[in-house]
């Protein structure tokens, strides 16, 4: 069996063989990444189905209080969920995974093959996509189940959709890997990752309504990318009156596309400048 | 203790063989250590046909140096042992062979090129074992599949898999597999690339003694094929079974170096004879063990009852050099 296992000369004498490229590498890593993510149970009910979970609660709790300016509440809910969802399924889970990949070792025994680094980063890219797409159409359909959400019916309001969608998308991404090299070990992660992610959801209109968030705080999430995802989302899926309910009296779409550009940057050059293949005790 | 250790002056032949390169490098363990990193021998080591060349390798954290001027040479096709107790400098010394670690001084060459510094194509040629503790939700065949993806001419995943005993459960979760299973499916992960020079940290701790011998049959096999060897190891038994050659290392310096049978002139020092005298056992010390027994077994007029020759085992050995450290 070993002769037919493991060819003679193992010895690399000859011409140098072409090493796999960064692109299938990384496409066939995402398609593992995304079946190990539905495998999880964890990460399923935790990541994926909890914003789900929380629009059907808070929406039947509060989702029949009129807002006004022919807004109902469930409708604001969903908008905001949405953010939080996409949030879920990028910040938060690229904070936790990576760092428990980190700590059981797994970048580690990566980092000693061939494989290109950049493929890593297609495979969680892949993930983050797939991921965030499902949790986005799941969110849309409960609104549309429970709160009379409708789907957008101009394409500037699909354009709105896809460009907050995938700029908060990538936004997330990239601090959430910045992130994950804070906890020095899985169990801080709840602190490091969870806690301020909640936090951020609270005050940035996804579980309270942004009118019902005293200003100082207001000003505190308009720091943060989430806050103006759900404006983003809201200016989608809300009827164009209803502007006049923001803090601003309008959309705000142009610092809406600034506040995430500028995330972006930061979060890349926290990236390249951060990232860590080992954990810190390994030194 | 000390003409014991004076004895091994000779046997590390690749310290006084060597072109003087890396003993230059000073032993302080200061910050002025790491600018010694590229001494001017690097190139000349790189050229050089054996698989690990190592000269006056040193290692520091904080003031302690784990390693404190390791010179080692590991021929391509060799088994090689680092033996030695915990906090010798045998993780770190592999670490930084695998270029997981910096280091602090001397020079390195790994399959020719320094670890530090080596791309893809070096990493494409050696295989790494590490143990983790749990794995994603991936199954064996996913992960050996992944994996052999990585590599430019990996092996068969199926044939791998079958190699390291884990037929069968192909489509078991990494998470559901036992101990020792787990253990298999890093060995698995680690000579899936068809690497050159494999590296195996302490790789059957905690394995039982049945599971030992497996993984010892397997790795023999890779021997055989031509693969290069560097492990770590606990256990003595292993390290005379596996290696062509082991080298003890005590508070970051190699203590003894050659092969297992001979390590510490075992094989010429002092034997020991016992056997039942009619008043105890006896025992002697002897360097003519064949003359004792003779002569006992004339003087007995037949056979000797009880009659054991030993010579230091291993073990022995070892204890009297990590002993001889401290």
């Amino acid at each position: 069996m070993i002769s037919t296992a493991i060819a003679p000369g193992a010895e690399s004498t000859g011409p140098e063989l072409a090493l796999p490229g960064a692109w299938r590498t990384g496409l066939s890593r995402g398609r593992l990444e995304v079946v190990g993510f539905f495998r999880e149970r964890q990460a399923v009910v935790f990541v994926f189905a909890l914003p789900a979970i929380l629009l059907v609660l808070l929406g039947s709790i509060f989702g029949h209080d009129a807002a006004g300016y022919g807004v109902s509440v469930g409708q604001l809910f969903t908008a905001g969920m949405i953010a939080g969802g996409i949030g879920s399924t990028s910040f938060q889970n690229l904070g936790l995974t990576i760092s428990a990949e980190r700590e059981r070792g797994t970048l580690k025994r990566l980092r000693g093959t061939p494989m290109p680094p950049a493929a890593y980063f297609i495979g969680k890219i892949v993930l983050v996509f797939v991921c965030t797409v499902a949790e986005v159409v799941v969110l849309i359909a409960v609104g549309m189940a429970f709160y009379h959400l409708r789907l957008p019916t101009s394409a500037a309001s699909w354009w709105t959709l896809a460009w907050v969608f995938a700029l908060g998308t990538v936004a997330c991404s990239l601090i959430g890997i910045a992130m994950s090299s804070l906890p020095s070990s899985a169990k801080n992660s709840f602190p490091v990752i969870t806690l301020p992610f909640l936090v951020l959801q609270f005050i940035s209109g996804v579980y309270v309504p942004f009118t019902n968030v005293p200003p100082w705080l207001q000003h505190i999430a308009a720091i943060f990318p989430l806050k103006w995802m759900s404006q983003g989302l809201r200016s989608v899926f809300l009827p164009a009156r209803a502007a006049i309910l923001e803090p601003a009296h309008s959309w705000q779409h142009g610092a809406t596309a600034l506040v995430l550009l500028a995330w972006i940057a930061a979060g890349l050059v926290l990236c390249l400048t951060t990232f860590r293949w080992r954990t810190s005790r390994d030194g | 203790m000390r003409t014991f250790l004076t004895s091994w002056k000779t046997l590390k032949a690749s310290r006084a063989d060597a072109p003087d390169v890396g003993h230059l490098v000073d032993t302080r363990c200061s910050p002025s250590g790491g600018a010694k990193r590229r001494a001017p021998a690097q190139a000349e080591l790189m050229s050089n046909e054996s698989a690990i060349r190592v000269r006056g390798l040193r290692k520091c954290y904080g003031p302690l140096a784990a390693v404190d001027g390791i010179d080692l040479d590991i021929e391509r096709g060799e088994v090689f042992a680092l033996l030695g107790p915990n906090g010798a400098g045998k993780t770190t010394t592999i670490e930084i062979l695998e270029g997981f670690r910096h280091r602090d001084g001397g020079t390195v060459a790994v399959l020719g090129a320094d670890p530090a510094e080596a791309g893809r194509s070096w990493r494409a040629r050696i295989g790494i074992v590490l143990q983790l503790s749990t794995e994603p939700e991936l199954t064996v065949a996913e992960m050996v599949g992944q994996f052999a993806a990585y590599y430019p001419r990996p092996r068969n995943p199926a044939e791998v898999i079958e190699l390291v005993g884990l037929g069968g459960l192909e489509r078991r979760r990494a998470h559901q597999l036992s101990g020792g299973q787990r253990r298999r499916l890093d060995v698995a992960l680690g000579i899936v690339g068809r690497p050159d020079l494999l590296f195996l940290d302490e790789p059957t701790t905690g394995f039982d003694p049945q599971a030992r011998r497996l993984f010892w049959e397997l790795i023999k096999l890779l021997a055989q094929d031509g693969t290069t060897i560097l492990l770590t190891t606990h256990y003595l038994a292993e390290a005379e079974a596996l290696a062509d050659r082991v080298a003890v290392l005590a508070a970051g310096r190699i203590a003894a170096l050659g092969d297992p049978a001979t390590l510490g002139g075992r094989a010429s020092t002092g034997a020991q004879v016992s056997w039942d005298a009619p008043d105890g056992r006896q025992t002697v010390q002897t360097a003519t063990p064949a003359r004792v027994v003779l002569d006992l077994a004339a003087g007995l007029g037949g056979d000797v009852p009880g009659l054991t020759v030993t010579r230091p085992t291993l073990e022995d050995v070892y204890l009297d050099l990590i002993g001889a450290q401290r």
